[in-house]
Parts: C-alpha cells; structure tokens; sequence
C-alpha cells in the first residue's frame, strides 16, 4: 500500500469581486498514482490552470484556498514559501504554454539549466554545465554542446519547449505539471514535443498531470481524465473508457463536436454545436447544475439541486441522468 | 473547373519581403513569403488553405483581398484584371471578397455600436441608407443568430463567439461573391468553434458565395472545404478534394500534418524530426527534405515542382504517395 503521489480533497479557488467570494475551482478532489498520466480537460474558463497554479503553491494573490493537497501524505496547504520552494522544482516541475516564458532572455540556456539543479543539488559549475548538457541530450535538442550557449532568443519555438522541459526536469522531479504543453506550437511541432514528453514519462517513470483544452491530445497522451466545467470536475474515469463512451452531456457534446480526421476523413457538414457558451465566473447559475442553461438533457432536478458525483462502470459523473445507476458519494449529496 | 471560368484565379504569386537588421538598417536579406503560388476558386466553391505558421497561407489570403501587394504574379477576380483595379473601382470591387479574421475583440472597433460597424461598409459602398440601412443591419444580425436589438450594444457586451458573429454579418453586409476568412475559430473554444463553423456552411448554402479558408487545422480545413491546399515555406506542397487529401495524402508532409491530427490508437503515426526551416535561408532543393523521412539525393538539389496527378490532384514531391499514413511509424528511441 503506498500513497499516492499527490491527493487533493475538496480543493476550492475562489476569486473576489463586489466584496463576495466566487468559487472559479469548486471542490475538486482527485489523486495522482505514481507514474500515472492524468489530463485535467476543459475549455476556457474552466479552472483547469487556475487549478494547476493553486497545486504547487501559487494563487492569483487575491484568491482565496481551501481544501486539502498532500504531497505522499504530507498535507500541502498552508506550509510555508521556504518548504514550498523546495518541493517545487525539486519534486514537482512545470512546463507552461507559452515556450520561454520560463526562460531568462539575458542568460544563456546552460546558466539557466545549471541554476536549476544546482538550487537543488551541491556541485561545482563545471559539473552543473556538464550535466545541463546531459539534460539538452535527454530532450533531443539538436547540438546539445554549442546549444548549451545558447541565448533563448536564438532558438525556434519548439526548441525553447525542449529546454523548459530541460529545466522542469533538471533536480528530477516525480511529477510533470505540464499546462497547455503544445498549444503554441505548430502541429508537426506539437506531434514531436509530445513524443518526448511520452518518452520521458516511460523513462523516467514520471507523473504526468497534463492540462489541456484539446481532446484529441488528451485522448492520446493520457491515462484518465478529469473533465472540468465551470471549476468542477463533471466527469472522471479512464480515458478509454471516456472516449469509448462519455456519460456526461458535456462531455459527449465536447467529443462530438470537435472536427476529426480519423471517423469522417474529411466530411463536410453540420458539426452537433453545444448550443450557448462557457458562463462567466461571475454569472454562474447559484443553484442547480451549471451546465443545465446548455443542455440537452435537462430536466427537473437539474435546475433545483446541484448533482453529485454519481458512479456509472467505473466513470465518475456529476449529472442527474445517472442517478441510481451506482453509488453517489456521500460526502456529495448534500442538496436535494 | 469544366470550362467555366473560375471566380478567383491566381498565376504565380510571389511576395518577398525584406529583411532588415535593426530598426532602421539596411536590408540583410530577403524572404520569399509566398513562392509562386498558383490557385483557383470555382463560383460557390469553398479553397481550405492549410499550413503552419510562416507557411505562407495568411499572406497569400492578404494578397487576394489587396490588402498587400504581391512581388510577382497575376489575379483575375470574377472577369476583371483584379491585380490592375486601382482607385475607384478598386475600392467598388471590394464589395464582392470581404474577410473575416481570426480574434474579433481586434477586428471591431471597442467604441462603436455593432450595428453602426456592420452598417460602415454600406454606407462606404453607398448601398443602403436611412430606414432601408437599419432594416439590413437587423436583418443581417439575424442571419448570423443575433438579436437584432444586439445593433444598440457595443462589442465588449458579446462573447468572443458572438463577437465573430459581429464580424461575419458585416463581412456578409455587401452581399460579397467570395469571402476570406483567415482562422476564424482559432480563438474560440471548441463548442463555440463549432456554432462558426456550422453557421458559416448554413451562409455558403443559402448565399452561394465562394470561400477561402485559411487554417492551421487540417481537420477543420477538411470540414468546411470543397478542395484544399496545403502549404509548404510558401509554396502549395498538395492540392485536391478535401476529403481525397485526408483519406490519402499524396505529399509527405501532408502524411505529418495528417497524423499529427488524428487520434484513435495511441500509436503514433509518423513523427517528423527537425522543425519548419529558415524563411531567410531556405534549403536548397525541396524545402521538406530536411526533415522528409523518405528525402533522397535529388531532392536535396531539385525543387519538385506541382504536378498533376490522377483525380483532380496535385502533388509537389518526386516521390507523391510513397508514404502512406498507415506506414509511417517513428522509429523507437
């Protein structure tokens, strides 16, 4: 029996405005298996990355956290930035959409590999670059030895991606948070950014929790998924299973309208469009389902109560349409 | 295009740029944004341009509405010299080809009313005015799914979706013959994505009005074009039906492109290595070779040229089809 890498338990973001409190995270809770791959999914305004930032310590200033994050049983919330610091990078490292946000224009790509590993291990400079130089090899950057000399500036973006996962995986951390990974990056790009990103996880065993508003990546890169809408997770299970067969009208709204290669080759016609868009933090429905004002299927309990997380074949679902089909969970059902 | 002339007709388009060093310097070189790109759109017909970033297909889009002047090459647009058109009938013509770009919140202007943006190119173009102008205004909002109440309210009021509405309804607004639109959806969210789309096939079908769509999203191309083409360091690599591209690329980046898209198994399709090249100092001969799996000698020294192929098709590699889609696999590392 070991613990899960991370566990967080009814985890809350919420954000000020008219001197209340909006929940843009709303009591999220999953945990992370070692060596697992888990995509956190949804559109804009979900509270995909939002989440993200809260898990290794890093709010909006003006949020306000609750709930539980435990990195191997220790509780996460509350420690102080000094702790903090050492966990991040050390264990935990992170790869953002943008490439070379995370890099230092002025430095050379070596100095800021070697700064990273050196926060976290005892070693002489020369053994830092060495080492940075390793790093480079393992990301597949092209002429790791001249590279490693490199200003930003001067590299594509792709490569500046290699060298942030260069420098989130410098002091070897156990888990990857990595947020919209390859969105800024062209697609025959993405593709080879991504089966580094998959070859790093088989070689050195990492976790993975991968934030992504793309499907198709998400289908393909990731074990299970958690599909957040409006800062709750709506739907979670394999993603096999999920793909095979999504419970949530979300969900299934998402999967079919998304233009695919592979079923219609190229088709045209009408795509089936959830109708309405993502709500506003701040105009959120208070009472019942938040997806209810677009949904297909609504019917009376959803515009009275919010669902709980209900069970169905191993897929967690937060729809009414699926109650009495397994077991809800308890800690949920407070509303009726 | 069975002896009817084309709407659009495009002959050997070069655009070049120059590049300087510093803000003031003198050119240190020059690149070749668009390469000599040759293209036809039929009346009622929807193009998909599709490529990368740099690949050229924006600027080809800009090159086709005037909105740059090419290097090189020639336009007719629906029977006229369209390269040639300069003042007044130049800015009469631009009633028929209107554009729709990619992010709307800069497209419309923040401080004036939806319905006086989509009213401007009327009033521009002395089509309408008074009572019969705010009467089109509604009924153009409604065509595109909005109140026609929306005209009152200002663009910070809409969603990005709705805002895209906004711009398609005065891009519709002088009844064009063709329209650009150049990544319509890349902003928007999926689900959202999806209603542009949809009602952008409803406005093709009641209208029959010509389209250029320009995307860096084969999947999305293949969904609202008739024929696509796909571009290459600014040039078109493949061209054909959308649907004969998709379910058998001829061109190996295409075959990238294609599996890059597609999910289904987790088993990766051909992965390229390398990335996009140079615009400033392109390879020599096939731009592709490089990071093309099956590239051979002759490719490093020649340019393939388009060449015709069975079915309507086009292809710019010496070897056009020898990679499948289902053969390519990365090698295990």
């Amino acid at each position: 029996m070991t613990a899960p890498l991370l566990s967080v338990a009814d985890l809350s973001v919420e954000l000020p405005r008219w001197g209340r409190w909006f929940p843009a995270v709303n009591g999220v809770s999953f945990t992370l298996k070692r060596g697992e791959t888990v995509a956190l999914a949804g559109e804009s305004g979900c509270g995909k990355s939002l989440l993200a930032r809260a898990l290794i310590g890093l709010p909006p200033e003006s949020a306000r956290v609750s709930g539980a994050v435990a990195w191997e049983g220790r509780r996460l919330l509350g420690l102080p930035e000094k702790e903090w610091e050492r966990l991040r990078g050390a264990r935990i490292g992170t790869l953002f959409q943008e490439p070379g946000a995370a890099l230092d224009p002025v430095r050379t790509v070596g100095d800021q590999i070697g700064e990273a590993i050196r926060l976290h291990a005892r070693m002489s400079a020369a053994e830092a670059r060495r080492r940075a130089v390793d790093r480079l090899r393992e990301v597949s950057l092209p002429d790791p030895e001249s590279a490693v000399d490199e200003y930003p500036h001067r590299l594509s973006g792709g490569q500046k991606q290699r060298v942030g996962l260069a420098i989130a995986l410098a002091a070897d951390p156990a888990l990857l948070i990595a947020d919209e990974p390859t969105t800024a990056l062209d697609a025959t790009v993405a593709a080879e950014v991504l089966e580094l990103l998959a070859r790093l996880r088989r070689s050195r065993g990492l976790t993975l929790l991968l934030i992504s508003h793309d499907l198709g990546l998400v289908a393909r890169e990731s074990d299970r998924v958690l599909v957040l809408y409006a800062g709750r997770i709506v739907e979670e299970g394999p993603t096999a299973e999920i793909f095979r067969s999504a419970r949530h009208p979300y969900t299934r709204g998402l999967l079919a309208c998304r233009p695919r290669l592979d079923i219609d080759g190229g088709s045209r016609g009408r795509f089936p469009a959830i109708p309405g868009t993502v709500p506003d933090l701040f105009e959120r429905v208070e009472e019942g389902c938040a997806f209810a004002p677009r949904c297909p299927e609504r019917f009376t309990p959803c515009d009275r109560s919010r669902p709980p997380l209900f069970t169905d074949g191993g897929v967690g679902v937060r729809c009414f349409l699926y109650e009495g089909s397994g077991s809800g969970s308890d800690r949920d059902r407070r509303a009726s | 295009m069975n002896g009817e002339p084309a709407l659009f007709e495009a002959n050997g388009l070069v655009k070049v740029y120059p590049v300087r060093r510093g803000l003031f310097g003198a050119a240190a070189g020059h690149i070749r944004a668009v390469d000599g790109v040759s293209l036809a759109i039929a009346r009622g017909e929807t193009l998909g341009l599709v490529g990368e970033s740099g690949s050229g297909k924006s600027t080809t889009g800009r090159l086709l509405l005037r909105l740059e002047e090419p290097t090189k090459g020639e336009m007719r647009f629906d029977g006229e010299d369209w390269t040639a058109l300069s003042g007044r009938r130049l800015r009469k013509k631009r009633r028929d080809i209107q554009m729709v770009f990619q992010d709307p919140q800069s497209s419309l202007h923040p401080l004036l009313r939806v319905g006086d943006q989509i009213a401007e190119p009327l009033r521009v173009q002395r089509m309408a005015g008074g009572r019969a102008l705010a009467e089109r205004v509604a009924a153009l909002l409604t065509e595109v799914g909005l109140s026609p109440f929306a005209a009152d309210r200002y663009p910070s009021e809409f969603s990005g979706g709705q805002r895209q509405r906004v711009a398609i309804a005065r891009a519709l607004a002088t009844r064009p013959k063709l329209l650009v639109c150049d990544e319509p959806v890349s902003a928007l969210d999926v689900s959202v994505a999806a209603q542009i789309l949809n009602l952008l096939a409803d406005l093709r079908e009641r209208t029959g009005m010509a389209g250029l769509f320009i995307s860096h999203d084969l999947a999305v191309v293949s969904r609202v074009a008739d024929r696509v083409a796909v571009f290459y360091c600014g040039r078109i690599v493949e061209e054909g039906r959308a649907a004969d591209v998709a379910a058998s690329p001829l061109h190996p980046y295409t075959v990238a492109l294609l599996a890059a898209a597609t999910e289904g198994s987790r088993a990766r399709g051909l992965v390229l290595s390398g990335e996009p090249p140079s615009r400033v100092a392109p390879p020599s001969g096939c731009a592709f070779h490089p990071r093309c799996p099956i590239a051979r000698p002759r490719c490093r020294v020649e340019t393939p040229p388009l060449d015709a192929k069975p079915g309507g098709r086009a292809a710019a590699c010496f070897y056009a089809g020898e990679l499948s889609p289902r053969s390519g696999s990365s090698p295990p590392v």
